[in-house]
């Protein structure tokens, strides 16, 4: 399919399934209404609602909020999975003795975790970044562990006969092929940061697109909750876009499932 | 050809080899090999698979030490790795993240040279490899044989005065090969290595070496043979072997050979009914 055709019926998608929705919570079929507006909305409404967020400026605000929340999230919890990824991975015994703990925090839903974290840092945003973090963290945990393992032994190997010591081959081989594992996780770990803000902000704060859904569920305006979710969503697509630029840059050593030559 | 005054860069006395394989059981991969490299002379091993080639290998590199028995490197005992050494594996081991100039420099920053000097210097390695053009690629968009090309650059710009080989070629298909076999006889032949080369094929060893050295099959492998390979060089790999004397010579290895091939043949089977 061509670019041009692609992006017309990706649009048709779009435009159907706002009709129908604006269809059935407007035009009655055999003598009733299918989807009652009260619980359903509208798109028009719901496209009211989002204008009227962006032109008062109110949305800034909260978009903000809870973009920093994510980003320092991301940041603290990778640094963190990154640092015990690699400690876990050079020293055998020390994973062996926190194997069974790490599995049962992370076996954990973390959501479970968000009052504790409300009561420990207040509502403020820190306790929506602890949120995140526990998400992030062991993401990229596992993948570094999972890097540092993974080496390849025949290039360990010629890494030393080329005469590197151990910090010459934990700069030019652990760390590289960690990174390469952390940076394809990169999607999942960006997305549960913002997962983690925007739960935390659900469950308890002040500001935020969890905030903004939760008020406008709280006095039954559907409108408002599907205008956040909107938002909310493509929020998420272009922080994903941005990953992607991101990894572009810092992966074009690995090869393509398009281009896998051997 | 081989200066034999000198002492001999590689030396293994009695050198045993054994591992430890599930619980208390231990498989001996060599016994008591006896084997000298003399300083610039290039020395085939051939053996059937699995018969321990690249173990031999591994322990003059000092990557394995053996259970018993002595490595010498230049009369020196050997302790750790052997740092006169340059290895060219058999899989890949270029680093996958770095392209193919940086692959080949990392060899001379390592030792503390600038940058600058050591970029310029790979890109001359990479040039005298044929692949000048291709010196910003990474490795997976490099074809195998290119990849075994930035790897032979890779070892010898830091110029070791030992070359290990561990069946260098054997993943390429058979012109590129013959390409690669002339290539390595080229480099060498400009400042005479001691090599220590392993394979399993005796027509490449042949058309490479001063000596062929014959390995039985495994477990517990020894030196069977030892053979001078009296062809002139310099030599064309594909020429060669059209010559009288490399197919007497040919003959006359390859009927001690054969029998531990198919000695190896039946082990290997007989291992694999075991499993």
């Amino acid at each position: 399919m061509s670019r041009p055709m692609l992006l017309l019926s990706q649009l048709l998608v779009a435009i159907v399934a706002l009709a129908l929705w604006q269809f059935l919570t407007s035009v009655p079929v055999f003598g009733r209404i299918l989807l009652p507006p009260f619980f359903f909305s509208n798109p028009v409404d719901v496209a009211g609602q989002i204008v009227k967020w962006f032109s008062s400026g109110v949305i800034w605000k909260h978009l903000i909020i809870t973009l920093w929340e994510s980003i320092l999230a991301f940041v603290i919890g990778s640094l963190a999975g990154v640092l015990v990824g690699f400690w876990f991975a050079r020293q055998p015994r020390v994973a062996a003795v926190f194997d069974p703990y790490v599995k049962m925090v992370n076996a954990l839903p973390r959501v479970v975790l968000a009052p504790i974290f409300t009561l420990w840092l207040g509502l403020g945003i820190w306790s929506k970044v602890a949120l995140g973090v526990t998400l992030v963290f062991f993401i990229v945990f596992f993948n570094v562990y999972q890097g540092v393992k993974e080496v390849s032994n025949t290039v360990l190997d010629n890494g030393r006969m080329l005469g590197m010591n151990e910090r010459q081959l934990m700069r030019h081989v652990y760390w590289p092929s960690a990174l390469s594992w952390m940076f394809s996780s990169l999607h999942t770990s960006v997305g549960f940061a913002v997962v983690g803000a925007v739960v935390g902000e659900y469950l308890g704060s002040a500001a935020g697109l969890g905030y903004l859904i939760q008020q406008a569920e709280g006095v039954f305006d559907v409108a408002g909750v599907f205008a956040g979710m909107f938002v909310l969503s493509a929020f998420v697509i272009l922080i994903d876009m941005g990953v992607t630029l991101v990894e572009r840059r810092l992966l074009v050593w690995r090869p393509t499932a398009a281009e896998g030559r051997g | 050809m081989a200066d034999t005054a000198q002492p001999a860069a590689v030396a293994l006395e009695n050198a045993t080899v054994a591992f430890r394989v599930a619980g208390d059981r231990v498989y001996t991969a060599v016994e008591k090999a006896n084997l000298s490299v003399a300083h610039g002379e290039f020395v085939a091993i051939v053996g059937p698979t699995g018969c321990g080639k690249s173990t031999l290998l591994n322990v003059a590199a000092g990557l394995l030490r053996p259970a018993s028995g002595s490595v010498k490197i230049f009369d020196q005992p050997l302790t750790g790795l052997n740092r006169d050494a340059g290895y060219l594996f058999q899989a890949d081991a270029l680093f996958p993240w770095k392209t193919a100039l940086d692959n080949v420099a990392i060899g001379l920053e390592i030792k503390g040279a600038p940058r600058e000097q050591a970029l310029q210097r790979a890109q001359g390695w990479l040039t005298s490899v044929g692949l000048g053009a291709f010196a910003n690629r990474y490795p997976h968009m490099l074809s195998g044989g290119q990849r075994k090309r930035v790897g032979l650059a890779q070892v010898l710009i830091r110029d070791p005065k030992i070359l290990l080989m561990d069946e260098p070629f054997g993943p390429l298909d058979a012109q590129t090969r013959q390409i690669m076999g002339n290539l390595l006889l080229e480099l060498w032949n400009a400042d005479r290595k001691a090599v220590l080369f392993v394979t399993h094929d005796l027509e490449e060893a042949i058309a490479l070496a001063d000596r062929v050295v014959i390995m039985s099959a495994g477990p517990s492998a020894r030196i069977i043979g030892d053979w001078r390979v009296p062809l002139p060089r310099p030599r064309d790999i594909s020429e060669i072997r059209m010559e009288k004397d490399f197919h007497a010579l040919h003959r006359e290895i390859w009927s001690l050979l054969k029998d531990e091939v198919m000695k190896g043949y039946a082990q290997s089977s007989l291992s694999a009914e075991a499993v």
